[in-house]
């Protein structure tokens, strides 16, 4: 993996960790693992980290069937303090770890009248990898729709 | 004395705090908080609903069952653990709060979290969407079919259903497979160029879980054994949960 395809763009970063996997299962050390990937494919100086993170990370408020209850206003108050904490890092994109984050964090993202986008770890390691086709960048965004286009030709749109 | 005096009537009745405390694994810490507030302070669900974790646990404390363990808050917090993570007692106020949920009338609970389990219950995908197992398999293998002739260096990818054997069962979010098919494949490359020994299941394929959600504990197992039954079945070694 490399992340030589962001030296020059500078795209930056920051991390969701999901309290599911870090805080509430394997602890800051399935963090800090996260982190070498995350580094390793994006550019260690492109990574902006959210204060608190890790085990002391904020829940985005995706989990425990928020999304599913009903409590929409309420559960986008939740996740202001993530919406604040994400534009305060001034990154471009948001890595999400968990379906439930990603969900969440595209969402109030959008509702709050953020620009940053929502990505899963495996676009970009497939991003930094060359092998990342046209129709697999659902949750990239106009700055990483061209970059790397592993068989542009197959484009359906 | 006065006759707005609280007069204690013998040994106190079997509140919902005890309750909990026989149910939870070590007993939750469920009488030692101090009052500190660090719970409350950094939870991103204070304040909703004029509730907050601290407030949450000393309603129980004092008895007041009925009006916290009916607050709506009880499905607004996430059960995130941060609270426990900064608590210096280390109090299980998530665990009050799933139970708080499970003293609900089913039909009270939010309909949306309940038809999501309803739906998991349908069939044996354990799909939140409902989404039948012959459905999920079609998906994979036609979106298979179609990258590994447009992707040719991918035309060994495999993304196996049922693999007798493999070391990784793997399940899969429902809004892959059901809505953005191509979000699945990312995942598949990564796994085949790095070689790992994976199988999806037919049965229990899905990896959401909203029976737990509804603290519908009956409907929670049935849904796991599901799952757990088919990795074992193949024989695999690890259980993935994609989530």
């Amino acid at each position: 993996m490399s992340s030589d395809w962001n030296k020059d763009r500078k795209i930056k970063f920051t991390v969701q960790d999901p309290c599911q996997i870090v805080r509430k299962g394997e602890g800051d050390v399935v963090a800090d693992d996260l982190r070498f990937v995350i580094k390793s494919i994006v550019g260690e100086e492109n990574v902006i980290e959210m204060t608190p993170n890790k085990s002391n990370n904020y829940c985005c408020g995706g989990g425990g069937g928020f999304l599913q209850s009903g409590f929409t206003e309420e559960r986008r108050a939740y996740g202001k303090i993530k919406y604040d904490q994400i534009i305060k890092t001034g990154a471009d994109y948001c890595i999400t770890g968990c379906h439930n984050c990603h969900a969440q964090v595209h969402d109030i993202g959008h509702h709050y009248g953020g620009s940053y986008g929502t990505v899963h770890v495996w676009t970009l390691i497939c991003l930094s990898l060359g092998i990342l086709g046209p129709n697999e960048r659902a949750y990239l965004g106009d700055d990483l729709k061209d970059v790397n286009v592993f068989h542009p030709e197959t484009a359906l749109y | 004395m006065s006759e707005s005096t609280i007069k204690i009537k013998g040994k106190k009745q079997s509140s919902f705090l005890d309750k909990c405390k026989e149910i939870i694994p070590g007993g939750g810490n469920l009488n030692l908080c101090l009052t500190c507030g660090a719970c409350a302070s950094g939870c991103p669900a204070t304040g909703l609903a004029d509730m907050d974790p601290r407030k949450f646990l000393r309603m129980c404390a004092m008895g007041m069952d009925e009006e916290a363990t009916k607050s709506p808050w009880v499905w607004m917090c996430t059960m995130c653990q941060r609270c426990i993570y900064v608590c210096p007692m280390k109090i299980d106020i998530p665990q009050l709060v799933y139970n708080a949920r499970a003293t609900w009338a089913r039909e009270d609970r939010p309909s949306g979290i309940m038809k999501s389990c309803d739906m998991a219950l349908r069939n044996d995908s354990n799909s939140a969407m409902g989404t039948a197992p012959d459905d999920f398999i079609f998906v994979v293998e036609d979106v298979l079919e179609e990258y590994k002739e447009a992707q040719p260096e991918f035309k060994d990818m495999v993304a196996p259903i049922d693999k007798e054997g493999a070391f990784f069962f793997i399940n899969q979010n429902s809004r892959e497979p059901v809505t953005e098919p191509d979000e699945m494949v990312p995942l598949w490359k990564i796994l085949n160029l790095a070689g790992v020994d994976w199988t999806y299941g037919s049965r229990g394929w899905a990896a959401e879980n909203y029976c737990m959600f509804l603290a519908d504990d009956d409907c929670w197992e049935r849904v796991t054994r599901v799952s757990a039954e088919q990795a074992d079945s193949l024989g695999c070694k690890v259980f993935l949960n994609t989530e």
